[in-house]
């Protein structure tokens, strides 16, 4: 059995690559929680709060277009949904540990320390497997603070003109590359899209996005049952 | 509600989201069909933060003429349907948005 310290390194080096990505992702997250007018203490509070990059965009895009405080929350509850799919998978990994160290890894377990560790986690069985989870959430949270406060300072330079807050839906359009490629998730791309940009002043409460969520899903169902029958 | 109470109960609903993962959430919970439909779950929610970002403008009014964002949102898609690069998709998409203000 490797030592603990040795199954962590390896969780740093295997999550490293997906880390290129994460660094723009925290520097725009930066400059625009300070574009929108959140002091740099809360900024920085978020990232070490909530962190997950698209919850906290989510929050300021939100937040920005003037919603309610009821409807952020759920909105953020529901993008983080997505977390929910993992659970089945690494839960019987991680069912022996004690529940300290299941609250520990919770904050830790974001969408890239899973997707490495899943595949280590089915290949290793040892007792300290989980330590390779730990060392790419821990390697994770140390890009994700470093490049939200970058993105603080940085804000302050960034002219406004540059129309940074573009970037937004780009990291959004950047994380669904992939099911571009599928015809089912693509309808159910566009049936979303629609019902948000169309009901966008007409939803109450700005829940546009919790209301375009559910009749994607919506869509999800009835096109995978037909889908089968075929 | 204070800022700080909503950056607080955020990230007490994404922090339970990731416990009742590890802690609550056991495999015979789901079946492959709640599986399947979870799956779609990324589909359905980041449009609804892209299009209304790219359609609408500041005022909350529809805007497809003389929308930059609209063509710059599309050669970002198209970079990132081939290169299947996260980095690629959004500086294509930067470059092409800033390429469209600044110099067209």
């Amino acid at each position: 059995m490797k030592s603990n310290f040795k199954v962590f390194l390896k969780g740093i080096i295997d999550v490293s690559p997906l880390m290129i990505p994460v660094v723009p992702f925290g520097l725009i997250f930066g400059v625009l929680a300070i574009d929108i007018g959140f002091t740099p203490i809360e900024t920085m509070a978020m990232s070490l709060i909530i962190f997950g990059g698209a919850s906290q965009i989510v929050l300021l895009q939100l937040f920005s277009g003037g919603a309610s405080s009821l409807v952020i929350i759920s909105s953020v509850g529901a993008v983080n949904s997505r977390h929910l799919l993992y659970g089945a998978v690494v839960s019987e990994h991680l069912s022996d540990l004690k529940l300290i160290w299941k609250i520990i890894i919770s904050y830790f377990l974001i969408d890239q320390a899973f997707a490495i560790s899943n595949e280590y986690l089915k290949k290793n069985k040892d007792n300290n497997r989980y330590f390779h989870l730990v060392g790419g959430g821990a390697t994770c949270w140390v890009i994700w603070q470093s490049t939200t406060f970058l993105g603080i300072i940085l804000g302050a330079a960034i002219p406004e003109k540059l129309g940074l807050s573009f970037a937004v839906p780009l990291t959004f359009l950047a994380l669904l590359v992939n099911d571009f490629r599928k015809l089912i998730n693509v309808i159910v791309i566009i049936i979303s899209g629609l019902v948000a940009t169309l009901g966008y002043n007409y939803i109450p409460f700005k829940a546009y996005v919790i209301v375009a969520a559910l009749a994607g899903l919506f869509t999800a169902m009835i096109l995978t049952t037909k889908n089968k029958k075929v | 509600m204070s800022n700080w109470a909503l950056i607080l109960y955020c990230g007490l609903i994404t922090y339970l989201t990731r416990f009742s993962m590890i802690a609550l959430i056991k495999k015979e919970m789901f079946n492959d069909r709640i599986r399947e439909i979870l799956s779609f779950v990324p589909s359905a929610i980041f449009p609804a933060i892209i299009f209304p970002a790219i359609f609408i403008n500041d005022k909350g009014l529809f805007e497809i003429d003389d929308n930059p964002k609209i063509l710059a949102a599309i050669i970002a898609m198209v970079i990132g349907i081939f290169s299947r690069s996260i980095i690629a998709t959004i500086f294509s998409g930067l470059a092409s948005y800033w390429f469209l203000i600044f110099v067209v």
